[in-house]
């Protein structure tokens, strides 16, 4: 099998999730002729005809609202948002219809909202968000943010068959620039579990989506220099996999936390606190962020790179932290 | 309406759509150099709708542009080498690198507020800007554009209906320009005419073809007018067409080929150089002096382009909030005197005329057939704004009052327990 990209394996999994069931559909802006702005639905369309593949207006509320309405009728929609920026336009149909849906009168929303996020790619602070906080604060919801093509189409096809309301971010940076060979077979990746993707002893760097490379990059650097790094990929962010980040640092006893989100707000925050609570006679230095600054994303290159955290900066965090 | 336009008015509008057109030109040989940093959203094609109404505009006249107003922007004073460092990312940018495309403004001296990606999203912030200046004596008609995908949206709807209920000085233009990235607009709505919209919010509206300046201008003088004398808001459906994709990676494979010739055959520019040319309003030399003219204009633009440096990085974390930077002040054209209570002409009460007995009929918005807005073009407008509402409002821009007999009272009549039973 020839390696693909996270973008041909997050296709893959709406194309085999509609094949595999029915009620699996696909709504969003330009997805179906079009085949959606970034390609992600090429071909749906073709094979699963304009029922099940649904060209909408330009209307976030009507689509997410829609969508959950399939939900209710039993369907499982996977709403996509052209660019993810645009689901502030919809917010109040995530945080107060969908999220609270099954809390307030037992009606299960087995729908999935997806859309290329983040930056590095010069969109301007309107086409580079990373809103995951807006919606991990939100309970109800489980919110996805792969690294990898592998986990990309194994927990979209988790998110697709649960039952509940799953927001999964696509690193727009990451769509093309990582290849993977995946299983011919069927697989699925479970949601809520984090990875552990370098063992280390001497530092743990909690990390996900595009930061994931960028401390995989710096922990081969550290390992040069003699601090063996553990990297944990955490995959899902809402539920947060706790234990395997307190079973790490109880094991290296030391906790940097990197995202691409910025500062003030940041998962970076609740991760912290988690450690502190499990973990505070186990730490042997202070809990470090590496994030982007507390501004929009900037347009310009050189604001864009100053903005974003980069293997620099996680070096310089690990080499302090790793000094204690 | 006719509003007659000089012969340097006409050539003014030549230029600016010249402009409009050549600066696309130039901004697509950049992007093939990689010099465009990001998407490049082109406008040809609708340079006579960008133009034509920014230039029914006054002075005071606020704006808020879409990706495809560079004419708009033009006109309203912009030179060409702020857009060229705009979407070039550079320092001198009039958002010094912080945005890019058509995403900068100018609160005080153009009177342009900058959009966001969010479509329809102006409309109820113009709406603000309109019902600010009535507020503040200034007598300004707001002005921003809609793409047909936009009208989809939930805050073109909401800022709609309460420009109209708010009687706002607001000229709406909804740029038809049949795709709304790869959605053709009868997909995107239900309707033949997105004028239609109009009627649901009992305001004015008006069909112009897009592809002619001076209907165009025509058209939206007439709105300006309207909305200067405190008629309400108007909407004008501009038809049009986007002669490329969505931006430059969009090659547009889903637009049939006939349509493109349909509409290259309407191509503003070229109607409008035989419009002047058959109307005797220049000459050859003429002609071919506006391109020398403009040519050079681009060239030094992009010399300044060039030269002006990146951004440096130190300011990505900078001005995100305002530390003094900006002394905040209302731009009064009348006494504070006359709008502040007490003085206030607006009661604080409310006066409830009937109770279910509605009178529908004079509600209704009537859409009139056009009496010829059109600049002689041989151009199709067929519609003129329409006398929208019968109580349309008076002059100092409020919906008039309705006309009570007496005042209904609530609970406690006006004179002790008269009003019981
Ligand atoms: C609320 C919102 N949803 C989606 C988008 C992504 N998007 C950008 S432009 C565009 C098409 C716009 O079409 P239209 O409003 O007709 O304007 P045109 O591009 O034709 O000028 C879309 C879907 C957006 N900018 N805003």
């Amino acid at each position: 099998m020839a390696p693909v990209t996270m973008l041909e394996a997050i296709r893959q999994a709406i194309f085999e999730e509609m094949e595999r069931d029915p009620a699996v559909v696909a709504i969003g802006e330009d997805i179906g002729v079009y085949g959606g702005a970034f390609k992600v639905t090429a071909g749906l369309l073709e094979r699963f005809g304009w029922e099940r593949v649904i060209d909408t207006p330009i209307s976030e509320t009507a689509i997410i609202g829609a969508a959950v309405g399939m939900s209710y009728q039993g369907l499982r929609p996977i709403a996509e948002l052209q660019f993810i920026d645009f689901i502030a336009c919809c917010f109040n149909q995530i945080t107060n219809f969908v999220a609270k849906s099954h809390y307030r009168w037992g009606a299960p929303v087995p729908m999935v909202m997806r859309g290329p996020s983040g930056g590095g790619v010069h969109g301007g602070p309107f086409h580079s968000a990373n809103p995951e906080m807006y919606f991990v604060h939100t309970p109800g919801l489980k919110v996805i943010y792969p690294s990898t093509a592998y986990d990309a189409k194994g927990l979209l096809k988790s998110a697709i068959r649960d039952n509940n309301p799953v927001l999964f971010l696509e690193h727009k940076f990451l769509y093309r620039r990582i290849k993977e060979e995946l299983p011919e077979d069927d697989y699925t990746v479970p949601i809520g579990k984090a990875i552990v993707r370098r063992e280390g002893r001497d530092l743990t760097i909690v990390t996900y989506a595009a930061m994931m490379h960028s401390s995989l990059e710096a922990a081969e650097t550290l390992a040069r220099e003699g601090v063996d790094v553990e990297v944990i990929d955490l995959r899902t962010l809402l539920p947060l996999d706790k234990e395997t980040i307190l079973q790490s640092v109880k094991k290296t006893n030391k906790l940097l936390i990197v995202h691409e989100d910025t500062r003030t707000g940041g998962i970076a925050g609740e991760i912290a606190a988690v450690a502190c609570e499990g973990a505070f006679e186990d730490l042997d230095g202070p809990v470090l962020r590496v994030t982007a600054k507390d501004s929009p994303v900037p347009f310009s290159p050189p604001l864009e790179e100053r903005f974003l955290p980069n293997v620099n900066d996680i070096l310089s965090a690990a080499r302090e932290l790793a000094a204690y | 309406m006719s509003y007659p336009l000089t012969r340097d008015q006409h050539l003014e509008l030549y230029y600016y759509m010249k402009l409009n057109r050549m600066l696309d030109e130039q901004l697509v040989r950049l992007f093939r150099q990689n010099k465009v940093v990001g998407g490049l959203y082109s406008n040809l094609g609708q340079e006579a709708t960008s133009v034509g109404t920014a230039y029914a505009l006054e002075k005071r006249d606020w704006i808020a542009p879409m990706i495809r107003n560079v004419g708009g922007l033009l006109v309203k004073g912009y030179k060409p080498a702020d857009i060229l460092m705009q979407y070039m990312a550079r320092y001198d940018s009039p958002t010094k690198g912080k945005d890019g495309t058509s995403h900068f403004g100018d609160l005080k001296g153009r009177h342009v507020v900058s959009p966001i990606s969010m479509l329809g999203d102006l409309v109820p912030v113009m709406t603000g800007v309109a019902i600010a200046g009535r507020y503040l004596g200034q007598n300004i008609v707001a002005m921003t554009w809609v793409g047909d995908g936009a009208t989809s949206t939930g805050a073109f709807h909401e800022g709609l209906n309460f420009a109209a209920t708010q009687h706002a000085p607001l000229v709406l233009v909804v740029e038809n320009n049949q795709w709304a990235y790869s959605t053709p607009v009868a997909k995107q709505v239900p309707i033949h005419d997105l004028a239609d919209r109009a009627k649901a919010y009992g305001i004015a509206s008006s069909i112009v073809d897009g592809n002619d300046v001076v209907a165009v201008y025509q058209a939206t003088k007439e709105a300006v007018d309207r909305c200067r004398a405190g008629k309400g808001p108007v909407l004008i459906e501009s038809k049009t067409m986007r002669m490329k994709g969505h931006a430059q990676h969009d090659p547009a494979e889903y637009v049939p080929k006939k349509m493109f010739e349909y509409w290259e055959a309407r191509d503003p520019i070229a109607r409008y150089e035989k419009y002047l040319t058959q109307n005797n309003l220049w000459d050859e030399k003429t002609k071919s002096e506006f391109a020398a003219r403009i040519e050079k204009e681009l060239e030094a633009a992009l010399d300044v382009a060039e030269k002006s440096p990146f951004p440096p990085p130190e300011l990505a974390e900078q001005g995100v909030y305002c530390d003094g930077c900006h002394t905040i002040e209302a731009e009064w054209k009348r006494s504070k005197k006359e709008v502040t209570p007490p003085q206030s002409s607006v009661k604080p009460e409310w006066e409830v005329t009937d109770f279910g007995g509605f009178d529908l009929a004079s509600t209704m918005t009537k859409q009139s057939a056009a009496a010829g807005a059109n600049g002689g073009n041989g151009a199709k407008s067929s519609r003129t704004i329409a006398a929208a509402q019968k109580s349309a409002g008076k002059s100092n821009g409020r919906p008039e009052k309705p006309k009570v007999p007496a005042r209904v009272p609530f609970g406690r009549g006006p004179k002790g327990k008269e009003g019981r039973k």
